[in-house]
């Protein structure tokens, strides 16, 4: 049972992968978008593929929690695959409210890097320590992952808008930091690529080292070091000397698997533009030929619009009566909390500079990259660098 | 302060924009673009209106939505300083926070302890923050809710043409039966459960007024919330304790007024085993190490019956039996108790045998409770032992005498007076462990060790906390309010007949996409042309 869930996952991975070239296909073959009353052919497979793709992820999901006897959302594997799934399925709920195939060629492929970078977590099902053993776990953690999935459709169409509005004629301000964001995406390729790479040549080097309280302590590295740990010393002869140290505040294992995805990333982007000999924003652009601005940008609002009560409900509502349950208090100002909170506060202020200050277009798009950035920040480096009472999340 | 008089009749505060009745233009410099701005209906906003006392000023800068988002983005930002590193609640209490910050993060954490970031969210500018935040709140409310619910309540179902002509959606067809299509098109705005009001032939539909309410609604909740807080500072709302009770001890619950005491029947501390919880756990285990299965105190709770001098015994009477455990806390009166801290096997008893040397044969034995040691154990046949000193938690002080760090019993050490037949006045020894010192030359007798008994001690956080109601009506009002103004809209469509024309205006305070493929679905087959969008022309 273990590894048909397994198999699940992959069978939706590669569902998504597939329906993203319907979609393709389908804003080719359309011209105006907003009075199209039935399905194109090509977006009809496309919409039926990604169904079928969130089905079996749904699969994944409900074995995986018939096998472990608690819902899989447990550690940072299980919270971003599902957070993946729930992606999916807002983009299911917004297509068939607005039937943009667009935004299919834009949220799937993020669903898939959020997928694959979930993956690169360790996947065996594990025990409930006893903070986690609650019925809130999966109200709390399913609506928050919701709540954020919907916020990062806002994103989706967001980066639309803004690969369309963009003038790529010329170099700006704009075009520079669109490309920044699509560098973070193939930063994320770079992490999978050289993850699963260095796993499948099982890599492992192991140095002693000191750590922050002046004890002997060893840390094996599943990448070669170009950071080592503090006063490192190799234990295998052999292995990779490496290139500079830390000092022993620093975690130099997370630091060197950065930098290794950083670089990936960096290498793969170079190699993009020197192939395709323009920014990856012009590439895309005509993608977005067809689409209006108009609805985009009011699909990003309304996104935001759903997405911010279900993450108020899930990531301070019930977060806050769990916390008072398992925790003793509501409200701790621990890292995640404090994040959760400064997520509300941000989008609050979107939703206010829209309402109140008639931000919209090209300046709302910009802020639905910021929100989703915090959402990103939020579960990237709040789990693995800020240690705080959420780190077991992270392992 | 004067009032206006619009020519349709009604009498406008002074202020309005736009007539809360008929909607001509009352105010030309404030309503100059090709497009009404209809967020607040053109009403009367006092932050608008009066600019002239301190007052006014005041209300004006918090009534701004510009300082509003200032103060939220600031809040934001500083909040998220706070997590650069750890807040003095979750750091290690083994040196002082000025020392911890700056060995763990040297000059940065120094720095940072020293602009007061270890304590950033108590500090008192934070505070000051969170409550502009509420005063920005409660004016920006008061001051659009008010003059915006008087021009909903007031609007009149004809509107003006000037009014009707700078709506977004706007539009004029040519008509021939236009009493057939005004009752079709009535039908169809029933059917999409539009309110109808009627007047002189006009038609104004509405749908969805109450989620103009929602934004106030959660403003209301907010507040509540924030008072909430605020009652946090008051004494005796909040009570935060923390109880350690050894297996098998009764205690006194602090805060409870003497009333409440509880009972550790035993602490249990359980990990997953890989061989017997789950075989899909096994791996997982096996990579971990161990992992936390059960955090449990089973106590019993007992309510003091009756006065009692102190020093006397409580009389108790056992209220109710309960299995603490991590999510699981027992609750009384407004009370309470989570399992959060142990400590496992903390000495409880010792034993000695009292020894002849030479002989090497026990002549008695004696148990010592450490946590209340006898002062005289008697070992019958005449011999017997005195405890003179007792140092639960022995060290020796700089002058290199004895003395105890603490209470807890985890390093005792006795002074001992041997009373046997032959030596009537005693041997005195010094025993700790693994040591014994004889301080008055050799002595015949000796106590020799003989085993220990340890206990677990639970630690379990006394909580009362009279303010979370407030939290839970706030929250509660908060998510009413953000639903309300997120899952509805506010829409309007006004038809208007002007000899052979139709006049069709819509409004919508948000999802404009929405309102237009509705008014299409309204209008379809009636004769009437779907209002342009004038904004998409421009």
């Amino acid at each position: 049972m273990a590894n048909l869930s397994s198999n699940l996952l992959l069978v939706a991975f590669i569902l998504y992968l597939v329906a993203i070239p319907f979609f393709g296909g389908a804003i080719r073959q359309k011209k105006g978008l907003q009075k199209e009353k039935s399905f194109e052919k090509w977006a009809k497979i496309g919409i039926t593929i990604t169904i079928l793709g969130f089905l079996s992820q749904l699969g994944f999901f409900i074995t995986r929690w018939i096998v472990g006897g608690h819902a899989p959302l447990s550690n940072m594997f299980e919270y971003t695959a599902f957070f993946g799934m729930c992606l999916v399925l807002a983009f299911i709920l917004i297509y068939f409210l607005y039937k943009t195939s667009v935004l299919g060629l834009f949220v799937l492929p993020i669903a898939l890097l959020v997928i694959a970078y979930a993956s690169m977590f360790p996947r065996e099902i594990s025990p409930l320590i006893p903070a986690l053993q609650s019925y809130w776990l999966q109200i709390h953690v399913s609506t928050v992952a919701l709540g954020e999935a919907i916020l990062a459709v806002s994103f989706g169409s967001g980066l639309i808008y803004l690969v369309k509005a963009i003038d790529q004629s010329k170099r700006s301000k704009s075009t520079t930091w669109l490309e920044v964001i699509m560098y973070s995406f193939v930063a994320i390729i770079g992490f999978v690529v050289i993850t699963s790479g260095f796993a499948i040549s099982d890599y492992k080097a192991t140095y002693n080292y000191i750590d922050k309280n002046d004890a002997a302590a060893t840390m094996e590295y599943s990448m070669p070091a170009l950071f080592g740990p503090h006063e490192w010393e190799i234990v295998n002869k052999g292995d990779f000397e490496p290139l500079l140290e830390v000092p022993a505040i620093i975690n130099a294992k997370k630091l060197n698997t950065v930098i290794w995805s950083l670089g990936a990333g960096l290498i793969l982007y170079i190699l993009i533009r020197l192939i395709i000999r323009k920014r990856i924003g012009a590439l895309l652009q005509p993608l977005t030929k067809n689409i209006n601005l108009d609805l985009v940008d009011e699909i990003s609002y309304r996104s935001v619009l759903i997405g911010f009560p279900v993450f108020t409900l899930g990531g301070l509502v019930f977060a806050m009566i769990w916390a008072q349950i398992a925790w003793t208090r509501f409200w701790g100002w621990d890292p995640k909390e404090v994040w959760a909170l400064i997520t509300w506060l941000f989008y609050a202020a979107f939703l206010h500079l829209r309402l109140a200050k008639g931000w919209h277009g090209e300046k709302s798009a910009w802020l639905a990259v910021l929100g989703f950035a915090i959402i990103m920040f939020n579960l990237i480096a709040v789990n693995l660098v800020l240690a705080g009472l959420h780190s077991y999340a992270g392992s | 302060m004067k009032e206006v008089k619009c020519e349709c009749g009604h009498v406008n505060p002074h202020g309005t924009v736009l007539c809360e009745s008929c909607g001509i233009t009352l105010i030309e410099e404030k309503a100059q673009g090709k497009l009404h701005d209809m967020r607040y209906e053109g009403s009367a906003r006092r932050s608008q209106t009066y600019n002239k006392t301190i007052i006014d000023k005041i209300w004006n800068f918090f009534s701004s939505v510009k300082v509003g988002v200032w103060l939220i983005v600031v809040t934001l930002i500083a909040s998220a300083l706070g997590t650069i590193l750890p807040q003095e609640m979750y750091i290690p209490t083994i040196m002082t926070p000025a020392e911890y910050y700056e060995d763990q993060y040297g000059w940065f954490g120094k720095l940072y302890y020293q602009l007061g970031f270890h304590n950033l969210y108590s500090s008192w500018w934070y505070l000051v923050f969170i409550a502009s935040i509420g005063v920005s709140l409660v004016i920006c409310s008061i001051d659009r809710v008010v003059p915006l619910y008087r021009a909903l309540k007031t609007q009149r179902v004809t509107r003006h043409d000037s009014f009707l002509k700078r709506q977004r959606l706007f539009g004029i067809t040519h008509a021939e039966n236009i009493d057939e299509t005004f009752e079709k098109v009535k039908g169809n705005l029933r059917a999409k459960r539009y309110s109808i009001r009627e007047e002189d032939g006009n038609i104004l539909a509405e749908k969805g007024r109450f989620s103009r309410w929602g934004p106030y609604v959660n403003h209301c909740g907010l507040i509540i919330f924030l008072i909430g807080g605020m009652l946090r500072f008051v004494p005796g709302m909040y009570i935060d304790d923390i109880v350690w009770i050894r297996e098998g001890e009764t205690k006194l619950i602090p805060e409870t007024d003497g009333q409440y005491y509880l009972e550790n029947k035993g602490f249990t501390l359980e990990v997953y085993d890989k061989d017997k919880d789950n075989q899909a756990f096994s791996e997982a285990i096996e990579n971990a190490g161990m992992v936390a299965k059960n955090y449990q105190s089973d106590v019993i709770l007992y309510k003091k019956i009756g006065d009692s001098v102190a020093g006397e015994e409580a009389k108790l009477e056992k209220v109710k039996e309960y299995d603490i455990r991590v999510n699981e806390p027992l609750k009384f009166e407004g009370f309470a108790l989570y399992q959060t801290e142990y400590k496992l096997d903390e000495l409880s008893s010792m034993s000695f045998n009292l020894v002849n040397k030479s002989e090497n044969e026990p002549l008695g034995n004696l148990k010592i409770d450490l946590n209340e040691p006898e002062t005289k154990y008697d070992l019958g046949n005449g011999y017997s032992v005195e405890i003179m000193s007792y140092f639960p938690d022995f060290e020796f002080n700089d002058d290199g005498e004895p003395r105890t760090k603490s209470r807890v019993p985890n390093n005792p050490a006795f002074v001992f007076k041997m009373l046997t037949p032959d030596k009537p006045d005693g041997e005195i020894s010094f025993v700790a462990i693994q040591q014994t010192v004889e301080p008055f030359g050799d002595n015949e007798y000796q106590m020799k060790f003989a085993g220990i008994e340890t206990k677990d001690v639970s630690g379990l956080t006394v909580r009362k906390d009279l303010t979370l109601w407030l939290f839970a009506v706030g929250g509660f009002i908060f998510m009413v309010g953000v639903a309300q103004g997120a899952y509805w809209n506010h829409r309007r469509i006004w038809i208007r007949r002007k000899d052979n024309e139709i006049w069709v205006s819509g409004h919508t305070n948000k999802n404009w996409h929405g309102l237009k493929r509705e008014i299409g679905m309204i209008l379809d087959g009636s004769g009437i042309h779907e209002p342009e969008d004038q904004l998409q022309d421009e």
